[in-house]
């Protein structure tokens, strides 16, 4: 609704206003008067009504002042109560790659999401008058350096379509460990999506993959302690989730889709198996890191590779990567040294990310270990 | 809409030395044809940041310095007047500008509207 409003009126604070007004108009209205037959484009007729009043309060006044010319461009009746969808263009439009990247995410759930600035704040933990002040920002921007509200052109879009789906994926991940409420969001974005852009294999791609790493939610803690995949509980899978997320899959597939929201897709699905394919993981962790060059996917791969072919591979392929300052090459390095009963080298790598790492739960599981290799070294 | 672009040389400079002649000629062309795109009104190179002086007045005293307003790293060296639709058609003119390929970048401002 408020992506139509804002299609309609050119304007998000204009729309936000409009929308609001129109509730509490209807408030007031539906327990005396009834629910009319269609209650949404009732509202959206109404809060357009609402906005054009406002736009020509604003203009008489502004005509007294001499402040504008022109003639009244505004249609009086609204007879059609048929509106487009366009939360296409306002994703687009939040997402826009000239906004700072926490704007683009807190835009995206305010719009979209329907979120609250206060609920938006409080997930990213920062002030409501902070949050506040950043959606202010993202607003005046949009309006005054003229970010479009449309679906880009087909030459933009491939980039353009990346960023609306590396905020969705942002949002999910911020909440990987948490409740589960921004990763909801998250989901319901991305369904959103796959009914706007349906023949776009990495919409499902992503879509796929939260819906496979969300099903295992229930079983990653246990008593707030981190629970590694081989040791969960798979009755706390949710097993209708992960067949949802494999539909999606073979829909990206279906489309030809390799890109890397596909392809972590296909990982996420081989793991949501009692036994993780440990070879065909690996192979589709070669193909990401082709797309993506990224050492992190090297990282990855390499502990693929250590499960599929023993822990000395694994080491092997963790060689002169360069990510000395993230605590995962250090932990996977440990676990894999500690397989090969080489303690004195296990415990350095396991101090070393202690030294890193940030989460809390991470560290206590770290410790545990480290204190397994003191026993065992003596 | 209306947007003022800037454009920060950055590296453009010292590449631009150890480009060839016929490098550098295409690079003038590429700023001519940038000159003739629809909504483009040229504008001129600026002097170096070292000839610039900065003026202030305080207390009705007019106060002259040597050197640019802000001593960031990056100065502007050039400037053009952009007449576009909206910022991505701002941005893809932007892109066009030489500099941009060779180190430097372009600061894509909008002018306020009354």
């Amino acid at each position: 609704m408020l992506a139509t409003l804002v299609g309609l009126l050119g304007d998000f604070d204009r729309a936000e206003e409009a929308v609001q007004e129109a509730f509490a108009v209807a408030a007031e209205r539906w327990p005396r008067d009834g629910v009319p037959p269609d209650p949404a484009g009732w509202l959206i007729v109404t809060a357009r009504n609402r906005a054009i009043d406002r736009i020509r309060r604003e203009r008489a006044l502004a005509a007294k002042s001499r402040l504008l010319d022109g003639p009244e461009p505004i249609e009086d009746e609204i007879k059609d109560t048929r509106f487009p969808d366009e939360r296409l263009e306002l994703i687009f439009t939040c997402a826009h790659p000239a906004l700072a990247v926490e704007a683009q995410v807190a835009l995206t759930l305010r719009a979209l999401g329907g979120l609250s600035t206060d609920q938006i704040a409080r997930a990213f933990l920062v002030s409501e008058p902070a949050m506040t002040q950043r959606l202010v920002r993202a607003k005046r921007k949009i309006k005054q350096a003229g970010i479009p509200f449309r679906v880009p052109p087909p030459h933009l879009l491939p980039d353009r379509l990346a960023s609306v789906l590396a905020v969705i994926y942002l949002i999910f991940n911020e909440d990987y460990d948490g409740r589960g409420e921004l990763a909801g969001e998250a989901i319901r974005l991305g369904v959103a999506l796959t009914e706007l852009m349906s023949d776009e294999p990495e919409v499902h791609g992503l879509l796929a993959l939260m819906l496979l790493n969300d099903s295992r939610r229930d079983a990653r803690r246990r008593d707030g302690e981190i629970v590694l995949l081989a040791d969960q509980d798979r009755s706390l899978w949710d097993w209708a989730q992960i067949a949802a997320g494999r539909a999606a899959l073979a829909r990206a597939e279906a489309l030809n889709g390799r890109g890397p929201y596909a392809l972590q897709a296909g990982i996420a699905s081989l793991h949501a198996a009692d036994r993780s394919d440990w070879p065909r993981i690996a192979a589709l962790y070669d193909q990401l890191l082709l797309v993506t060059g990224s050492a992190v996917v090297e990282l990855n791969r390499a502990a693929a590779v250590a499960e599929a072919e023993g822990p000395q591979a694994g080491l092997d392929a963790m060689e002169g990567l360069e990510l000395d300052g993230y605590h995962y090459l250090h932990a996977a390095r440990a676990e894999l040294l500690r397989r090969l009963d080489r303690e004195p080298e296990a415990r350095d790598a396991y101090l070393r990310a202690l030294d890193l790492v940030h989460s809390n739960s991470e560290r206590r599981f770290l410790e545990r270990r480290l204190a397994e290799v003191d026993t065992r070294a003596g | 809409m209306k947007y003022l672009m800037q454009i920060y040389q950055g590296e453009a400079l010292e590449v631009w030395g150890r480009l060839s002649e016929e490098e550098q000629q295409a690079i003038a062309a590429d700023y001519q044809a940038l000159n003739q795109t629809p909504g483009v009104t040229p504008g001129e190179w600026l002097g170096s940041p070292d000839t610039a002086t900065t003026v202030r007045v305080q207390d009705g005293q007019t106060l002259t310095t040597d050197g640019p307003f802000a001593e960031t790293k990056e100065a502007l060296g050039g400037y053009f007047l952009l007449e576009a639709d909206d910022l991505d058609a701002a941005i893809e003119i932007a892109s066009k500008v030489p500099a941009t390929r060779y180190g430097g970048a372009v600061e894509v401002r909008p002018l306020v509207q009354y």
